[in-house]
């Protein structure tokens, strides 16, 4: 068998699916030419992970690391969600085909780019305040 | 439910084949080189599979030198032809851009050892044009490579006409027909071929046995060391067992094979109109030049091993040219020669059916396939910034 059943899991029945209208942070990686494209959304109230969504373009692997990441996060401090690493997924996983490594990637990639956008977001938002 | 929709990859083994083998190894399993009567039993088995095979391809049994598979007889004849136009000075050879890896990256090999080689593009129906081989061969052209019928798309090549016009100019022609054999009718008698390939297992046929067919007086190169077998030309005790198969294979496939054609005619043609019906998906080659049951399509906001996967949870078992599936990171290079973009190439099922399928398969298979596209489509965010707007539909 290629992938592990908790990545198959994830993979048939993946959670998170889906967008978050208001979301504060949301990043997309890839290109279509890789192959994979990834979007996250999250909801963070008083820097806490209140809700994670995504949307992917991809193989089995780049779905299954979307959702189990969204997982990971949800309920966390942003600042746990900053520390996930590509390797945590992948182990949560029960691993990855060595050629799909680079999916878990992508995902820690995503998130990291939705959480600086929150920075960003709430950063303009105090900025705001101020004026 | 078990759906076999890849015999494209490879096929089931056919009832005949495997009691052909089964009794050639019960009965004849003495070695060909032998002297003593076990092994004359073995030499006059593998020469009736020769003359079996022969008889077929509308050739010489000794024209034909058996192989591990389609393969070993692709890099055997590509080896020899470039072999021989080296002896003349002549070190151009012309292909195709859609030519199997077995062809391809021989190619490049020869290339790396100083020969030129031109790849002709295919329009987007995946059918080479004559009219572009014609300008591309050369007085220094020693061979022509060009598949008979594509194994990822189905698309038929004009291998008559190609092989004219080489033989026209003295050029030797060799035609990969690894996919097109057992399939279409190849009478080697007629057409102006002079190498081909092919692989019993791609018609119903077990693995790890194939022939290079070599018209009378075209020097093949031998690519292993050892013994005499094949004329010299193959060393290594024959597989006896899966060529005394192919030969029973290729007999029921040729014996059946305009029935079979009109069976998966059908098959193909429902297919590809319910398949048509799911919204921005494209069928790849051309509608009428293809094999007979290849089905392949395109579908827009999508990845293909994903596809493929869903597929295959629901019993379906297909293929896909997507990067993810080939193991490498660019997606089928017949696909990209088409002109597909990458994005479109990255979402390819190929389907392909055997006499074997039946129409309520075909019925399942389709409703099956609209559902997991759909699936897919629910969540991948290409797709929602075509649906959105943001970007412009390609198919």
């Amino acid at each position: 068998m290629l992938y592990s059943q908790e990545t198959m899991d994830h993979f048939l029945n993946p959670r998170n699916v889906g967008s978050i209208p208001d979301a504060n942070g949301v990043a997309e990686v890839g290109n279509t030419t890789c192959g994979d494209v990834m979007r996250i959304y999250l909801k963070v109230e008083d820097d806490v992970v209140q809700d994670a969504k995504f949307e992917t373009f991809g193989c089995a692997s780049a779905i299954a690391t979307s959702s189990m990441t969204t997982e990971l996060i949800k309920g966390k401090p942003v600042t746990d969600a900053l520390k996930l690493t590509n390797k945590e997924v992948v182990n949560k996983l029960g691993g990855l085909p060595a050629n799909k490594l680079h999916c878990s990637v992508l995902a820690e990639e995503v998130l990291k780019a939705a959480v600086a956008d929150y920075y960003q977001r709430s950063g303009a938002d105090v900025l705001s305040t101020e004026l | 439910m078990n759906i076999y929709a890849d015999n494209a990859a490879t096929t089931k083994v056919s009832e005949a084949a495997i009691n052909a083998m089964t009794a050639c190894m019960k009965d004849s399993y003495g070695n060909p080189s032998s002297l003593h009567s076990e092994g004359q039993k073995a030499a006059k088995v593998l020469l009736e599979a020769r003359q079996k095979m022969a008889a077929r391809l509308g050739c010489d049994p000794k024209e034909v030198f058996f192989t591990s598979g389609g393969t070993e007889a692709d890099n055997q004849a590509l080896f020899s032809a470039a072999a021989l136009g080296k002896k003349k000075g002549k070190t151009h050879i012309v292909s195709t851009a859609i030519e199997h890896h077995a062809i391809s990256h021989t190619l490049d090999k020869l290339a790396k050892q100083g020969f030129e080689v031109t790849l002709l593009p295919v329009p987007e129906n995946g059918v080479v044009e004559p009219e572009t081989l014609k300008a591309a061969l050369r007085e220094d052209t020693c061979l022509c490579s060009i598949m008979f019928a594509n194994n990822e798309i189905g698309t038929i090549q004009p291998v008559e006409e190609i092989g004219k016009l080489c033989r026209e100019r003295g050029i030797l022609f060799h035609t990969d027909a690894v996919a097109a054999a057992g399939y279409l009718p190849i009478d080697l008698g007629v057409l102006p071929i002079d190498l081909l390939s092919l692989s019993a297992h791609k018609f119903h046929g077990p693995k790890g046995a194939g022939l290079l067919y070599a018209r009378k007086g075209i020097k093949v190169q031998s690519m292993l060391e050892g013994g005499s077998q094949e004329s010299g030309k193959r060393a290594g005790t024959e597989n006896l067992p899966g060529i005394v198969g192919m030969a029973a294979a290729f007999e029921e496939a040729c014996g059946e094979m305009a029935e079979n054609a009109a069976g998966l005619k059908a098959l193909q043609d429902q297919l590809i109109a319910g398949l048509e019906k799911i919204p921005h998906a494209l069928l790849s080659g051309d509608r009428n030049r293809r094999l007979p049951g290849n089905v392949h399509f395109c579908f827009e906001g999508i990845e293909g091993e994903s596809l493929l996967l869903l597929c295959d949870q629901k019993g379906i078992r297909a293929s896909s040219g997507s990067a993810c599936t080939s193991g490498a990171l660019e997606p089928s290079h017949v696909l990209l020669a088409i002109g597909r973009s990458h994005e479109i190439a990255h979402g390819s099922l190929r389907l392909t059916l055997s006499h074997q399928n039946t129409e309520e398969e075909v019925s399942y298979m389709i409703e099956a396939i609209s559902e997991v596209v759909t699936k897919l489509r629910q969540f991948s965010p290409v797709w929602k910034d075509l649906e959105e707007g943001k970007k412009k539909h390609a198919i």
